[in-house]
């Protein structure tokens, strides 16, 4: 968890990304957020994450992206 | 001989009056609806006094949005759009620019409109549009109106801080709308699935050719530009067959590799713009697509969006880029050396426009327009200008011109064209920021961001994002006990590109 928020932290450093939520909803990440999220995801955890979870849901909160790696570290 | 952009609209809705010109997911205004629209906008801030004044459109984005643009014309006015996501600082920036004139609004940007230091009166869109239709000072203002007036200002960075206003006119519209629908082929049945934001130029390209031709633009929700398979069930579904995207739009598509799980199923034509496309991506799209056309467009605002094309005929290796292409009809690309003269073929120079498409300059500003607009350094006999776009180029041996970098900080970033300098001015205006600089990661393609100062790295974001739009805000922010120098005592950008990279 605390590398993904060190990937969050990066992008916007004026955001808690343990407690926010509505990440997508309240248009904290754009577009360019989410792409590099992916691609550092996979470099940090070796994890792809797939287009069918490119989801509002998956993206809202530090804690359902976590959730989302660690169902695909599962896999 | 068409001398002014509405005769596009005025052809169509005598022919197609009750199609769908111009839709979001929600709603469509028809070319009947847009023109009696536009009409009665235009009606009511001609009674209001206004003519060959900015109008400042503050709306949403949204299918009215552009039948308020059309509005100004008919007014005689040219219409400045304004990002209903800029921040306040930007905004008051453009409006000392502008001066005197009005602005339209809707429900969602009235009460921030209202709060903005704006001079001029303010005007709801919906007030505007359910008035009377003047018909006689419609035309009067008509017979008036050349083709070297102006349409519209769209405003873009500026490596002073302030923002530059491009204005372009009738005549450099008409001129890019003409050839470009002649090489990209749209008719009457193109459906074009709109990515880009109605405050810049970039719609012009789905925009007015949906006039032209009495085709439909659909305005995509922004929020599906997060979520790929969405996105091109969207397509699917609203039977999109044409797009002119910036590059980032589309490799998002393709890097997640969308096209395993859905394929847009009615794409026939794909343009691209404001990037280098790269090739691995590219080659996603053309297996997804096989038999749909790929053009790379390339210009400058200055340029009226648009002054050159290569639509790809071949394959490419990975370690190859997609040429800038040759100039539209009635343009002319010139490369110049530091001297003014035309370099070998091969070598590199910096790229100039010549043409018609060439706009009036930047608003307000004839310092910064008599530097970019300069009389054509090979012509000594007659006024003739050039627009210098900055950007290096050289000519392959087939003839192609392919895009070599830029002479100064100007940056693209997913599809917006940024100064650096304007990041630094903006960082430096803070009490506690001592210095700073900006490079580009070109690789990951993230704006980094260096100071030295008592500021937190998270204060000094918020704090920026207060005052520059989204796309500006650095991706990446540190903080350095001293910044590099170079020995003649500039900031030392390859020592902080080489200091990002090893660390």
């Amino acid at each position: 968890m605390e590398a993904l928020l060190n990937i969050l932290n990066e992008l916007h450093p004026e955001v808690d990304f343990e407690t926010a939520t509505g990440l997508i909803d309240n248009k904290v990440l754009d577009s360019f957020d989410i792409v590099t999220i992916v691609a550092e995801v996979d470099a940090e955890y070796d994890v792809q994450i797939p287009a069918v979870e490119l989801t509002p849901e998956n993206f809202n909160s530090a804690k359902a992206l976590y959730a989302l790696i660690e169902k695909l570290l599962d896999e | 001989m068409q001398t002014n952009i509405l005769e596009y609209l005025e052809k169509t809705v005598l022919v197609k009056p009750d199609k769908v010109a111009f839709a979001n997911e929600n709603m469509g205004l028809t070319f009947q609806e847009v023109y009696m629209q536009a009409r009665a906008i235009g009606s009511k801030l001609h009674a209001e006094g206004y003519y060959g004044k900015p109008i400042v459109v503050f709306m949403r984005k949204h299918p009215t949005t552009l039948a308020a643009f059309f509005g100004a014309i008919y007014a005689g006015c040219y219409y400045v759009p304004l990002d209903d996501e800029m921040p306040r600082h930007r905004i008051e920036l453009i409006f000392q620019t502008l001066g005197e004139g009005a602005l339209i609004c809707d429900e969602s940007t009235e009460s921030i409109a209202k709060e903005l230091n704006y001079q001029g009166k303010i005007y709801r869109y919906d007030d505007l549009a359910a008035g009377e239709i003047d018909e006689n000072a419609l035309a009067a203002i008509r017979d008036k109106q050349l083709d070297i007036d102006p349409i519209y200002i769209v405003f873009t960075s500026g490596s002073t801080g302030i923002p530059k206003g491009v204005v372009a006119c009738h005549r450099s519209v008409i001129d890019y709308v003409e050839h470009l629908c002649d090489v990209l082929k749209f008719d009457e049945n193109s459906v074009f699935g709109n990515q880009t934001p109605l405050y810049f130029d970039a719609y012009l390209k789905e925009v007015i050719p949906t006039l032209k031709y009495g085709a439909t633009t659909i305005l995509i929700p922004k929020q599906l530009f997060m979520f790929p398979i969405k996105l091109v069930e969207f397509l699917n579904e609203h039977k999109i067959n044409t797009l002119c995207w910036v590059v980032s739009a589309l490799t998002m598509i393709s890097s997640f590799r969308t096209f395993e799980t859905v394929k847009p199923l009615y794409l026939r034509t794909i343009a691209f713009a404001s990037e280098v496309f790269p090739i691995k991506q590219f080659k996603l799209w053309r297996a997804a697509l096989p038999q749909a056309r790929f053009i790379n467009l390339y210009g400058p605002t200055e340029t009226t969006g648009i002054c050159c094309y290569y639509e790809v005929d071949r394959e490419f290796s990975e370690d190859e880029t997609l040429p800038v292409g040759r100039p539209f009809q009635n343009t002319q690309i010139l490369l110049l050396d530091e001297n003014n003269k035309i370099p070998p073929v091969g070598q590199q120079g910096e790229i100039c426009v010549r043409g018609t498409r060439l706009t009036l300059g930047y608003y307000c500003n004839p310092e910064k327009t008599s530097e970019a607009f300069v009389q054509n350094p090979l012509n000594s006999l007659y006024p003739e200008l050039i627009y210098r776009t900055g950007d290096l180029g050289r000519w392959n041996e087939r003839g192609e011109l392919e895009f070599a970098g830029r002479k100064d900080y100007q940056i693209k970033h997913m599809g917006h064209r940024i100064e650096l300098g304007e990041i630094e001015v903006i960082v430096n205006m803070h009490p506690q920021v001592r210095s700073a600089c900006c490079i580009f990661d070109n690789e990951k393609k993230k704006i980094v961001l260096f100071y030295t100062g008592d500021i937190a790295v998270a204060d000094l974001t918020s704090y920026i994002k207060g005052k520059l739009p989204r796309y500006m805000v650095p991706n990446v922010t540190k903080q350095l006990p001293e910044l590099p120098y170079t020995p003649n005592g500039k900031i030392d950008r390859n020592g902080l590109k080489n200091l990002y990279a090893g660390k």
